[in-house]
């Protein structure tokens, strides 16, 4: 740069350059296409499953029932206590994630994530009414006239109609799906359900129809994070520059002497969905989706030539290739410490859960002493304790429970102490069928007991189904009077 | 506009450099300002359709749209008190005694209770209703009442209040100060403080209480009973059990008898001059369901 030229500032803001991927046929191509209708499939499919659960409770296989504060999946019923089960499945998703990234790069970013299958989606439609990348430049380069403006209508139409499908489905997964649809239609459904559907149409359409790239560039803040997950060992998209430079057109259907395999037709470019030029090496915009391979491989078997210019590879390939040194596998790149710890942390937590889910209790319950006040004199001087019981009754039907209190250390009966069930003549309790019960118990000790002069003493509660063999106790406390 | 890209796209750098890692100086994309620009109109509407500005003295400029959430409050508030009024009728018509056997019933009147007694109630009862012995607001957790532990009876009390002088109605009694009126000798203070520590099982001094159970039977045993068990009729506390509202030691008794107690309790049912009552009449009834329920209730 010539020092007494005054260099223009760089502007500040600048228009997005739109991209255009052109149509491609391959591998990777096909299997992004069954991963798109496999994902899509169980998006709108699984909230119509069924699973019979009994009268009491709803049949719907997965749902997500914010009003009854439960969460259903085929199976597994969870309740708000056991949210854990949610947190420990978000924290297996991260670990996941990191496990994906720093072994595979941003694999999730160019097959699983909804921007992307979404997008991809839209480009379909869009290449049906528009279309290849020629065609479509052609269009946006037209002037509004009739033609434009039929295409452009067509497609935005088509766009709208999946975003409100899209949306559509959210909404089904949080209550009764059947139900749900004929409210929608009838307008009987919430408000909060319509403004959720227009909300996520809105944002289906923006996202997948306009935004796109510039989501995943500017808006997601996953792809910077995963870049600290990710190393030279990471199985990323790369370009072999050793084969390909000095790039140059085919001669007569023959590579000129010294010029390298790319002969520069711009076909990764041109169907790249991100608008970028991978054979500048990695870059942020960069999915890992794969689709510059399969342009490239089409490239190169019509040429003659062997296929892997652009290909799957660790950034350490390339230079290493270069060298000349023997070719590192594939499992030697992904099996490294780094894996191995993600992998290790990721089975940990999902076995614990597992573990969790299979010792879940099915009764629960918990005691709460009152601490205002600690206790109550009796007028015949006997000391009473009272308690808040919670107890949850998973059963799916109405069922009686029995309770008794004992020492701390299990079975042997405490002297001089009385248990009083708040309205209830006998120590039973019935819980109706999948509610908490709340309910009010007095322990009380006799005025000469060891326990009612003692400043805390530890009891044990037990609730026994009463027709079942089921018996759990949890631990509490009887504060005596003190004497000063 | 697709253009075929430079082999490297040079971008300029910001000139920082850190341990040779330099800053692109990549322009921002457009549509960002474009929402920038929107983010400030949305604002400027923001103000004029919703209250804002605390300019005026009693408030902020109330906006087009005439949004307020405490007048939504007020709405939710109509909407559940809408919702409660027939339970609330029930509630009313009801017998005294059927409101616990009655699901409906006993399940609003623990919440509604709760809510009233939390309320109006805790101040001097306490949160918990454990009351506060020392300052003689009792606990109504345990089985002692002074006038009467049935759900008549607390629902009576309730509506009416104890000793106040706003409500015709209100339970009334009166013990005499016996010292500061010198109805009695300070040394015969001492000798029947003696006699009520024996009827209420305490250690007592033998020589003062013979004589001082001659001084209860003149003085005491007509509202308080020969026996010292009392008369819930007049609110006289039962003197042989283990429950003091004030305090069983040998000073607070003396106090007690010297210069008597006057608790009050307020008149729920109080109804000032073109107002409302101080708790409608399912308000009372639901706070004394809940207060019977708590483990004292007859």
């Amino acid at each position: 740069m010539s020092s007494t030229e005054p260099s223009e500032p760089a502007p500040l803001y600048a228009a997005r350059e739109p991209v255009f991927p052109r149509r491609v046929k391959g591998n990777f191509r096909s299997l992004k296409w069954v991963l798109m209708a496999l994902m899509l499939g169980i998006y709108y499919i699984t909230p119509w499953i069924r699973w019979d659960r009994g009268p009491a409770l709803p049949d719907q296989a997965v749902l997500l029932d914010l009003a009854n504060r439960r969460f259903f999946f085929f199976m597994i019923e969870i309740w708000p206590h056991e949210f854990y089960f949610v947190a420990g499945l978000l924290i297996m998703a991260g670990l996941g994630l990191f496990l994906f990234t720093s072994a595979l790069g941003r694999v999730w970013c160019g097959y699983a994530c909804p921007q992307t299958v979404w997008t991809d989606l839209f480009v379909l439609v869009e290449r049906w009414v528009e279309g290849d990348r020629n065609a479509r430049i052609r269009l946006f380069r037209q002037k509004w006239d009739a033609e434009k403006i039929r295409k452009r209508l067509t497609k935005w139409t088509l766009w709208m109609l999946i975003g409100l499908a899209t949306g559509g489905a959210w909404v089904f997964y949080f209550t009764d799906a059947p139900t749900l649809l004929r409210d929608l239609f009838t307008g009987d459904a919430s408000f909060v359900a319509y403004t959720t559907i227009i909300v996520a149409t809105a944002t289906t359409f923006a996202f997948g129809g306009f935004a796109r790239e510039q989501i995943c560039i500017y808006a997601c803040p996953w792809p910077r994070i995963q870049a600290a997950m990710m190393d030279e060992d990471t199985i990323t998209i790369g370009y072999r520059e050793w084969r390909g430079e000095p790039r140059g057109k085919l001669h007569k259907g023959l590579t000129p002497e010294g010029q390298g395999d790319c002969i520069d037709c711009m076909a990764c470019f041109n169907v790249c969905p991100m608008g970028i030029d991978i054979r500048n090496g990695q870059q942020l915009e960069c999915i890992t989706c794969g689709l510059c391979i399969d342009a490239c491989d089409e490239m190169m078997d019509k040429i003659g030539k062997p296929r892997g210019l652009i290909a799957y590879m660790a950034l350490k390939d390339e230079p290493n290739e270069r060298a000349g040194k023997p070719v590192i596998s594939v499992w030697k790149h992904i099996l490294r410490p780094r894996t191995i710890l993600y992998f290790t942390l990721w089975s940990a937590v999902g076995i614990a859960l597992v573990a969790a889910l299979f010792m879940r209790s099915p009764i629960e319950f918990n005691i709460t002493p009152a601490r205002d006040p600690l206790y109550v004199v009796q007028g015949d001087g006997s000391i009473r304790n009272i308690y808040t019981m919670r107890l949850r009754n998973k059963a799916g039907k109405d069922t009686s429970f029995r309770i008794t209190v004992l020492g701390e250390h299990g079975d042997q009966a405490v002297k001089g102490l009385h248990l009083i069930i708040e309205g209830q003549e006998a120590n039973l309790v019935t819980a109706p069928a999948d509610e908490t019960l709340t309910q009010r118990l007095y322990i009380e000790a006799d005025a000469d007991s060891k326990l009612a002069h003692e400043d805390r003493t530890e009891l044990r509660v037990w609730v026994e189904d009463v027709n079942g063999t089921g018996r759990v106790s949890v631990e509490t406390v009887f504060n005596g009077k003190e004497d000063h | 506009m697709s253009k075929k890209p430079t082999k490297k796209q040079e971008v300029e750098t910001t000139g920082h450099s850190w341990d040779g890692i330099s800053e692109y100086n990549n322009p921002l994309p457009r549509w960002w300002l474009w929402t920038f620009y929107a983010c400030i109109v949305w604002g400027v509407g923001y103000t004029i359709a919703m209250p804002a500005w605390p300019i005026f003295k009693d408030g902020a400029t109330p906006g087009l749209l005439h949004s307020s959430t405490r007048a939504a409050v007020a709405v939710e508030i109509d909407r559940y008190a809408k919702a409660n009024e027939g339970v609330e009728a029930k509630l009313v018509a009801a017998d005294l005694t059927a409101i616990a056997g009655d699901p409906e019933l006993a399940d609003y009147t623990r919440n509604a209770g709760a809510a009233v007694f939390r309320t109006w109630c805790a101040q001097c009862h306490g949160s918990g209703a454990g009351g506060n012995a020392g300052l003689g607001y009792p606990n109504l957790l345990d089985s002692d009442w002074l006038w009467g532990g049935s759900i008549e009876d607390i629902y009576t009390t309730v509506q009416h209040g104890i000793r106040n002088t706003e409500d015709g109605d209100a339970r009334f009694s009166q013990m005499p100060a016996f010292g500061r009126d010198e109805l009695l000798e300070p040394a015969q203070i001492d000798q029947v403080v003696q006699h009520v520590r024996k009827i209420s099982g305490q250690e007592y001094d033998a020589a003062l209480e013979a004589e001082g159970a001659v001084v209860f039977a003149d003085n005491c045993a007509a509202c308080n009973m020969e026996d010292g068990t009392g008369d819930r009729a007049q609110g006289a506390p039962n003197l042989t059990d283990a429950i003091w509202l004030y305090g069983g030691d040998v000073k607070t008794l003396t106090e007690t008898v010297t210069n008597a107690r006057f608790g009050v309790m307020p008149s729920w049912s109080f109804t000032p001059e073109g107002g409302e009552p101080r708790l409608s009449e399912a308000e009372i009834r639901s706070v004394a369901s809940y207060v019977h329920g708590l483990g004292g209730g007859e």
